[in-house]
């Protein structure tokens, strides 16, 4: 299924978070844009307020300064085409994995056979076949985490955002399933934003690479990718030298 | 069949077996009328049963119509109050001020209201089965964690979709939890209520065998007590194990 991917737009974004007495400001003065079917890593220091501008990007959270578009439009909610996998993957440990992977398509009305269907090939695609009635206590990290994922894909969204979702995974399963991210997202064309901790990974999965300051977090640097999206080039000796350009422009942030 | 099914069918038995035993044993130590031998009980109970099968039946009939009004009112007012701020300070107060107390007080008053016939004794034990769901609900509401109540808005869910997705499947436990254990006090108060007021069920036919000095036939009434208990946490327990599955 080939999909037309959103357009983001950030523009002056900061969010403050009023717990009483101490206000908070996770971001200051954001402004980023993300063509349509791009895909761009995020990364920064922890508390940066990664997670809080991914929210922003699904419609959970208002900013409360600037603008935050999606194809042109404010986002108020959650958008129908936007498929989120948040930071703790958000399954329900009271469905099954088939239950799990279908609830997007569910909540969105699409009849039950069809949904059943679509849910099952998304799970054929993150190679969960043959779990659809289990329950997701019975399934390791990994296997969790790709069920986020077949959910987020049963959803066919257009606007594919990621919080972390590989950081529960040891290093081998990790870089296989970075590739089953890198073909969906070829194979697909949806705009995607990923949120993550490991250089390697934004630079393996971002065409650019968005760094984040210290708290407040702002973008810092906006680094083009462009050999992105070839397989190979993990292991080229130009792949280390990105990783090694993001790693000078995190410590330098953090100074 | 299955060996799990078999052995848990052995241990029935064996604790059958062993509560008959020990009531025998007690029996013959105490050597008193007003404790027959579970022989004497169950000659009875078969010989009276064209007597006890109806009255088992009415009782049954009032448990579990009150469990039913009892829970179908308590688990929707537990979710809302426990969802909203505002009513949750206002009636988490009244609610633990008012579940302590035992609601069996209140029968006198209600035989006044409701008369002899099912109407007072559906009302006290609902009243029962109300507080001991509302209270286990709404505890499991606020367990909810909030991150599954993000999730289904960051697919788009409605409030309606909240309730169903998560809030529903997420407490329904509880509730069978809370009905598996509140079968004990629901038959205690329909004990209490049957004895005191009306000429029909269980708990009649057990204060009526006392006053007759009748302990057998008292004896029958009590093993067809323990035998709807048993039945309904029976029941209560298999549905509390389907729904916890994902446990
Ligand atoms: N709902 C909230 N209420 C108050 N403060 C919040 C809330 N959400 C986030 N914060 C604060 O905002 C800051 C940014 O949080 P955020 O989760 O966006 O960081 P992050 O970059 O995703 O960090 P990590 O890499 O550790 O996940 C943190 O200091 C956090 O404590
Ligand atoms: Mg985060």
């Amino acid at each position: 299924m080939e999909t037309q991917g959103a357009h983001i737009s950030f523009s002056h974004v900061s969010v403050e978070f009023d717990d009483g007495a101490d206000a908070l400001t996770a971001c200051k003065d954001v402004s980023f844009t993300v063509e349509p079917g791009q895909a761009i890593a995020l990364i920064g220091p922890s508390g940066c307020g990664k997670s809080t501008t991914l929210r922003m990007a699904s419609g959970l959270l208002e900013p409360s300064e600037g603008t935050v578009l999606v194809n042109d439009e404010p986002v108020v909610r959650p958008r129908q085409a936007t498929a989120l996998i948040p930071q703790d993957l958000g399954l329900f440990p009271w469905k099954t994995v088939l239950q799990n992977a279908a609830l997007g398509l569910t909540i969105r009305k699409v009849a039950k056979r069809e949904a059943q269907e679509r849910a099952c090939q998304a799970l054929e695609q993150v190679g969960l076949q043959g779990f659809e009635r289990s329950y997701p206590k019975e399934l390791s990290g990994g296997m969790r985490q790709r069920l986020a994922l077949a959910r987020a894909l049963a959803m066919d969204a257009d606007l594919l955002l990621m919080d972390e979702p590989l950081s529960a995974i040891d290093a081998l399963l990790r870089e296989s399933l970075q590739d089953a991210l890198l073909d969906l997202w070829l194979q697909r064309g949806h705009t995607q934003m990923l949120v993550t901790h490991s250089i390697e990974e934004a630079v393996y999965l971002g065409q650019r690479i968005l760094v984040f300051s210290e708290r407040p977090g702002t973008v810092v640097a906006d680094i083009a990718n462009p050999d992105m999206g070839n397989p190979e080039w993990r292991d080229s000796m130009a792949f280390a030298e990105k990783c090694l350009e993001i790693r000078a422009v995190l410590a330098g942030g953090a100074r | 069949m299955k060996p799990p099914l078999l052995r848990k069918i052995g241990g029935y038995v064996f604790a059958v077996v062993f509560i008959f035993a020990g009531w025998w044993i007690t029996a013959v130590l105490v050597n008193s009328p007003a404790l027959p031998t579970p022989a004497d009980a169950v000659e009875v109970l078969v010989a009276n049963a064209d007597q006890l099968v109806p009255y088992f039946f009415t009782s049954a009939y009032r448990v579990i119509v009150s469990l039913v009004i009892g829970t179908v009112l308590a688990v929707p007012i537990a979710h809302v109050c426990a969802r909203s701020r505002t009513l949750d300070t206002l009636f988490a107060p009244v609610l633990y001020l008012l579940y302590p107390i035992p609601k069996v007080v209140l029968l006198p008053i209600l035989l006044v209201l409701f008369g002899l016939a099912d109407a007072p004794k559906i009302v006290l034990i609902s009243l029962t089965v109300f507080f001991q769901v509302l209270v286990a609900v709404r505890d499991a509401v606020r367990a909810i964690p909030e991150s599954a109540v993000v999730a289904i808005r960051s697919l788009g869910g409605s409030r309606f979709d909240e309730y169903r997705h998560v809030a529903v499947p997420a407490t329904m436990p509880a509730v069978f939890t809370s009905l598996r254990i509140g079968v004990g006090t629901a038959i205690a108060v329909l004990f209490i209520a049957e004895a005191m007021a009306g000429s029909t069920g269980l708990g009649y036919y057990i204060m009526q065998s006392w006053s007759m000095v009748n302990y057998p036939r008292m004896f029958a009434g009590i093993i067809a007590m323990a035998l709807l208990g048993v039945v309904l946490y029976a029941l209560f327990d298999i549905v509390e194990r389907r729904l916890t599955r994902w446990r």
